[in-house]
């Protein structure tokens, strides 16, 4: 094996492993060198399998490249390089190693050819990703990522055991299709596997750790952290679950629930990270569909929505490097003193929502064409009302709230130029890949002379648009915004359920609180279940308090006794 | 001289014992007790070596034939075992000498090596005894041993582990006679392999079924077996930490030893299926085991305390091999106890550097030890990660064959259920790692003498000999997979 055919997270680890005994300006030079190195040493990769081992009995690869793996591989190693050069001007030992692992987990992860080294790699992913949450350094990022941290693994041990289940039944390790439809142990199998790849990839209901932990991270690790777990998550699905139809309407249920909550949530980040699951949503459709245009539409858009939601994030990091806020009520008007960042977060605005020529529209398209061509119309409806709500939230919400709206009176300057920069890298791929999609097309795994530039396409989804945008006008014309008071700040989550129009707000009202009731519920009975467990094993409880000897040798006596009577009688 | 690698085996380490005491200064009967447990190493290497080579070797002592003299047998599973403790007692003694005379007052050093010595080749003897009457005199022996080891700690606490241990040891003993006793009655011998030619016999008799069962609960005694694990917490927790280490490591192994050896092969498999409902009663009293014993640890302030618990969840993932009663359990049971022997000895003797640091190892002794003793604290990490069983540690390698045998019968639910056993690992796990390195330290804390805040140099090597063996027989499976199986084999091979 030469050394420029090693997995591709060799590089990254050793890179981490490195890192640390290196001087400051030499760390950057190596932070750069290593996604650059490394990527090219995997564009310059044949097929197949590269590396296989023998554990256990079992045959594993803990290298093995396709086109649906290298083409993860690829954008693993773009997002990798923008988020470094994002981050290049912090000073944080902690966060640069647990980033370069992360990212060599992810690309472990993508490239492993047997289940078992993706376990390890999925065990990785959580374990070195919640550094870049810790380091925020404050107690709420502490807690929020030991949550974040417990269900990952969780997520993790229902794989294992899930794989291990898999092995037993079907003799092999090896990653391939797998599917919910076979019988007996292997349903179980299917389905443990299908709940692990499900948690990681934010299904409804299993998603909250990610619009938990992700807003609380640094401005710098959100980048990385939006770019890497869900999208691992994306590929094993396509991989292992393509064409499961319960994968069609939980995708579809995801493009739809988050919207709502992006809606009256203040914390920027928080939106994007609502809209993170949007988006996945609809890879998650296109893998359920699991035609080649579905599929090869799934795995486009995850490739787009890697370097559009992270020039997103990234001007919100921006926003709040500078200004130390992300509130949407506390923020606005910045676009006089950051237009560069203003425009750079219009063209990933205008990417998430799919304007023709940017890079959302040529992939977003795909799905919901696969999606008509498979009769899907209610899925296809679901999608249209996705797409609206996605323009609202991210498309505008997001830009108006922290560079326009009313003034805040927040005078900043642009971030440092590594962040101009890196933001610049991604705005200038959305807008070539919108532009030149066959780049982007010719790498898919299917082979298919589609393209989104025909009449139908971009008359229905300008018009989408330009109804969406029309909405928010109207609304903002009839007043349904919040008065400008001077008094904005004091209670801000308030002012946002103003902006839905009214009856919605009635019922979302009766909907928020059965599900604070049933939260409620849930965590007052986890309470009560750990009090009780406490007062029989905390250190006074009978299990755990020094017996005297007496009572040991009673004990002692009714074993004996079972066991006489169970081999007598 | 290599023919009566049996006998020497158990008669270097059982002789050096009282030669302790002739010599001076505790560094000399410190280097001569390492020496003695060197060459029982040595001699439990070059048995393994002959065992696998040229098959089973059976010694008679004194020239005795086997029925009416004392016989030595030495199988694959014993030899594995002779390595297990003996290479265990030689790591820890090797680490052990700045520890004890932290720990131990000048005039309880000579004593402490003594009984170590005599716990050692008790222990040795009841694995190389191929006689029932030979296993109880070394059981008492050994437990003799660890009763003086225990009662040496220096928590006043530890004369009355020691004492309620040498209750409960007794019993379990005396059990262990009884049942020995019944079967002599029965088949007019003591020696194993002609008790299991006999006891087919006489099987349908209550007797046998009484000195199973007899025999059967004695062992469960040492072993530690959820319920009977009261005396086992107390007693690793007060000890010096150099005897837990070794105890921890060594005792309970040769327990679960003595429970395959009885009912598997003295008494038979077929026959120990027809006397007790293996499945049900073992896997229910491992999983209790895991589960309430996991659950004790989480809330344990004292590490040693809950390491102990945690000693005992593990015997119940053992109990669980055993009671799965097929050649997987069998072979994912005695792999697991060879890599729990190595986690705990790191564990243990990773925290007997603690020990000697700050006289104690409370919870909020661990605060800042990532700073302040690193090569202590990642070895408690490793040893930890082992510990839950995270992949590339011997402790996945065990828990992967165990899922796999419950798996072979079906019994996904206890599959998921060890699983989630491990899950319980890891919040005791985790509760240990927090305060290492998210805790500041606390600057009142007593300052040793010398300035260095880490260990003595002698004590981490060894720890990280052991943490590094965690790690490499992790990925390097050959030797106790190969043994285990094939020991496994031997057990079952016979059935049809």
């Amino acid at each position: 094996m030469w050394i420029t055919e090693l997995p591709s997270f060799v590089y990254f680890y050793l890179g981490a492993l490195l890192l640390p005994l290196l001087p400051g300006k030499a760390r950057n030079v190596l932070l750069l060198l290593i996604p650059l190195l490394s990527g090219v040493f995997l564009w310059q990769l044949p097929e197949g399998n590269h590396w296989q081992t023998t554990l256990l009995g079992f045959e594993l690869t803990p290298f093995y490249t396709d086109r649906l793996s290298v083409l993860f591989g690829y954008v693993f190693h773009i997002a990798a390089f923008i988020a470094i050069v994002y981050a290049l001007h912090v000073r944080d030992l902690l966060q640069q190693v647990a980033s370069l692992l992360y990212a060599g987990s992810a690309l472990g992860a993508v490239f492993s050819g047997d289940l078992l080294s993706l376990f390890v790699f999925w065990e990785m992913l959580a374990v070195t990703s919640v550094f870049l949450v810790f380091a925020r350094r404050t107690e709420r990022a502490y807690r929020a990522g030991m949550r974040y941290l417990t269900i990952q693994v969780v997520s993790g041990l229902l794989l294992l055991v899930g794989v291990i289940l898999h092995a037993q039944v079907t003799g092999s390790l090896r990653f391939e299709w797998i599917g919910l439809e076979q019988e007996g142990p292997a349903a179980i199998a299917g389905w443990l596997i299908f709940i692990a790849f499900g948690i990681k990839c934010a299904f409804p209901l299993l998603h909250t750790w990610l619009t938990d932990a992700y807003p609380e991270a640094t401005p710098t690790g959100t980048i990385f952290l939006s770019a890497f777990t869900t999208k691992v998550a994306v590929y094993a699905l396509a991989r292992g679950y393509a064409g499961t139809d319960l994968l069609i309407y939980i995708g579809a249920l995801m493009t739809c629930f988050p919207i709502f909550y992006a809606v009256i949530e203040n914390d920027l980040r928080r939106v994007l990270a609502y809209s993170l699951i949007n988006q996945v949503g609809f890879m998650v459709v296109g893998i359920g569909i699991g035609t080649a245009l579905a599929l090869n539409g799934a795995v486009a858009h995850a490739f787009n929505d890697v370097i559009f939601k992270g020039l997103l994030f990234m001007s919100m990091g921006a926003v709040l490097h500078m200004t130390g806020k992300i509130n949407g009520s506390e923020l606005g008007g910045l676009y006089k003193s950051m237009p560069k960042t203003t425009i750079l977060c219009l063209v990933g605005a205008a990417s998430i929502s799919a304007f023709p020529l940017f890079s959302g529209f040529v992939s977003k398209s795909m799905v919901m064409s696969a999606a008509l061509a498979n009769d899907h119309h209610i899925i296809w409806l679901m999608l249209l009302f996705a797409s609206a709500g996605v323009f609202h939230h991210a498309g505008i919400k997001i830009p108006y709230f922290a560079f326009f709206a009313h003034d805040s009176g927040i005078r900043t300057t642009e971030p440092p130029t590594n962040m101009l920069i890196a933001m610049t890298i991604a705005a200038v791929l959305c807008v070539a890949i919108g532009a030149y999609p066959q780049m982007l097309y010719s790498l898919l795994p299917f082979e298919l002379g589609y393209s989104p530039y025909d009449a139908t396409h971009v008359l229905a989804q300008t018009q989408l648009l330009f109804f969406s945008a029309l909405a928010f006008v109207w609304l903002n014309l009839r007043g349904m915004y919040p008065p400008e008071l001077p008094s904005v700040n004091l209670d801000a989550e308030w002012l946002y359920r103003h902006l839905l129009p009214r009856l919605l707000q009635r019922i979302m009202r009766r909907f928020w609180a059965v599900d604070a009731l049933l939260r409620q519920c849930l965590k007052r009975g986890l309470v009560l279940f750990g009090d009780h467990l406490h007062t029989y094993s905390g250190p006074q409880g009978i299990l755990a308090k020094t017996w005297p000897t007496g009572r040991v040798v009673f004990w002692v006596a009714v074993i004996l006794a079972l066991f006489l009577v169970l081999s007598l009688f | 001289m290599l023919t009566h690698l049996p006998i020497l085996q158990v008669i270097v380490p059982l002789l050096a014992a009282p030669l302790c005491l002739m010599l001076d200064g505790s560094r000399f009967v410190w280097a001569f007790a390492l020496l003695a447990s060197l060459l029982a190493g040595v001699i439990s290497g070059l048995l393994l070596w002959q065992v696998e080579t040229g098959g089973t070797l059976s010694y008679a002592l004194g020239g005795w034939q086997a029925p009416i003299g004392i016989e030595y047998r030495i199988d694959l599973l014993s030899a594995y075992l002779l390595l297990i403790v003996s290479a265990m007692g030689t790591l820890v003694l090797l680490g052990a000498y700045r520890s004890v005379n932290k720990e131990l007052a000048a005039g309880a050093r000579t004593y402490f090596y003594v009984a170590y010595l005599l716990c050692l080749a008790g222990l040795l003897g009841i694995v190389a005894a191929g006689d029932a009457f030979n296993v109880f005199v070394f059981l008492e022996i050994s437990s003799l041993g660890s009763y003086i080891l225990i009662s040496l700690g220096r928590d006043r606490r530890a004369l009355w582990a020691a004492f309620q241990y040498l209750v409960v040891g007794t019993i379990g003993a005396t059990f262990i006679l009884i049942g020995v006793g019944f079967l002599y009655a029965m088949t007019g011998t003591l020696n194993m392999m002609d008790l299991a030619q006999r006891i087919p016999s006489v099987s349908e008799s209550t007797t046998v079924l009484v000195a199973f069962t007899f025999l059967v609960v004695g062992v469960c005694l040492k072993l530690a077996m959820f319920p009977l694990h009261v005396w086992l917490p107390n007693a690793y927790a007060f000890a010096p930490s150099i005897a837990t280490a070794f105890l921890a490591a060594s005792a309970t192994k040769v327990a679960v030893y003595l429970l395959f050896r009885f009912s598997f092969g003295v008494f038979g498999v077929a026959l120990t299926e027809s006397i007790l409902p293996l499945q049900e009663v073992f896997i229910g009293l491992g999983l209790a085991g895991v589960f309430v014993a996991s659950l004790v640890a989480i809330s344990q302030h004292n590490i040693k305390r809950m390491l102990a618990y945690s000693s005992v969840a593990q015997i119940g993932y053992m109990i669980i091999g055993y009671g799965l009663d097929s050649q997987a359990g069998t072979t994912a049971a005695l792999l697991h106890l060879f890599n729990h022997a190595l986690m705990k000895a790191a564990l243990f003797m990773a925290l007997a550097a603690v020990v000697y640091h700050h006289g104690s190892v409370l919870l909020k002794d661990l605060a800042g030890l990532g700073t302040t003793m690193p090569w202590t604290a990642a070895a408690l990490v490793g040893g930890g990660l082992s510990l839950i069983g995270v992949p590339l540690t011997v402790g996945f390698i065990s828990k992967w064959y165990l899922v796999q045998a419950a798996l072979e019968q079906d019994l996904w639910w206890l599959a998921l259920l060890i699983v989630v056993g491990s899950l319980l690992a890891i919040v005791y796990v985790w509760r240990m790692i927090e305060p290492m390195y998210f805790a500041p330290a606390s600057s009142d804390r007593p300052r040793s003498v010398g300035n260095t805040p880490e260990a003595p140099r002698s004590l981490l090597l060894v720890i990280w000999i052991l943490v590094a063996a965690n790690l490499y027989f992790g990925i390097d499976t050959r030797l106790p997979v190969g043994i285990a199986e094939a020991a496994a084999q031997q057990i079952f091979g016979v059935r049809f």
